[in-house]
């Protein structure tokens, strides 16, 4: 049975170490779909991000999600790694990685757990602004919640 | 009941602490009900809970709404919309 890895990390991740991990060895995977998601500098006006997150219950969330998206899409293999901390534009956040014999499970993979990634897992992302100002929380996102919502099956 | 209470991002901020030990009141059954008896408590949890609606709540770090009760919780994390990813 395929379970996912999961990790929860104050440091950088490495994408070809990380796929490397999945499919070294494999013959029966033919396809890896892999999202990063990095932080931007909003047009030079955000100097960090500072990610925080709930110790224990991100990295329980992260092995529900991957666990259902793994079901749900047959995978042959599911990393998600969350970074926390102060993180810098151009910087890697999140990496999802999902491995099937085809394409297409590989792609709805790794969409369903960003999706739910982004709305179930306990994460918060504060602003760091480049005039020195506090930023604030960044709002959670309607966009977001209707991503989820469409894997809802009918 | 005694329980460990933990905050999170803009929550944590305005109640200005990570966490706490409470002796809830028999009154306390719901998530829901948690959230309302936080807010009597002063203007921090006021200004963190102004708004219950918006606020999630985990039950031994279990996501869980605010109609369901707390009861056997040893850890009730309070939090904003997550916001990661």
């Amino acid at each position: 049975m395929t379970t996912p890895i999961i990790h929860v990390q104050r440091e950088d991740f490495d994408l070809q170490t990380e796929i490397d991990r999945l499919t070294a060895g494999r013959m029966d995977i033919g396809a890896v779909v892999t999202f990063s998601g990095l932080c931007r500098d909003e047009g030079g006006s955000l100097d960090a991000l500072e990610l925080e997150h709930y110790p224990g219950m991100a990295e329980a969330e992260m092995r529900r999600i991957g666990a259902l998206a793994i079901e749900r899409f047959s995978l042959m293999g599911m990393t998600a790694i969350h970074r926390y901390g102060k993180i810098l534009p151009g910087e890697n956040i999140v990496l999802v990685i999902a491995c099937a014999p085809h394409r297409q499970a590989a792609f709805d993979g790794a969409n369903f757990v960003m999706d739910f990634l982004k709305t179930a897992a306990p994460f918060w992302k504060k602003e760091h602004l480049a005039d020195g100002t506090a930023g604030g929380w960044v709002s959670a996102k309607d966009a977001d919640d209707a991503a989820r919502d469409k894997w809802a099956k009918g | 009941m005694k329980v460990r209470i933990v905050y999170f991002a803009w929550v944590r901020e305005r109640i200005d602490k990570p966490e706490e030990e409470l002796d809830l009141p028999e009154t306390v059954v719901t998530a829901g009900d948690l959230l309302l008896h936080l807010k009597t408590l002063g203007d921090g949890y006021e200004a963190a809970l102004q708004y219950p609606d918006v606020i999630r709540v985990a039950v031994n770090q279990e996501h869980v709404d605010h109609d369901e009760p707390i009861a056997g919780a040893r850890e009730i994390g309070i939090f904003p919309p997550m916001t990661g990813g």
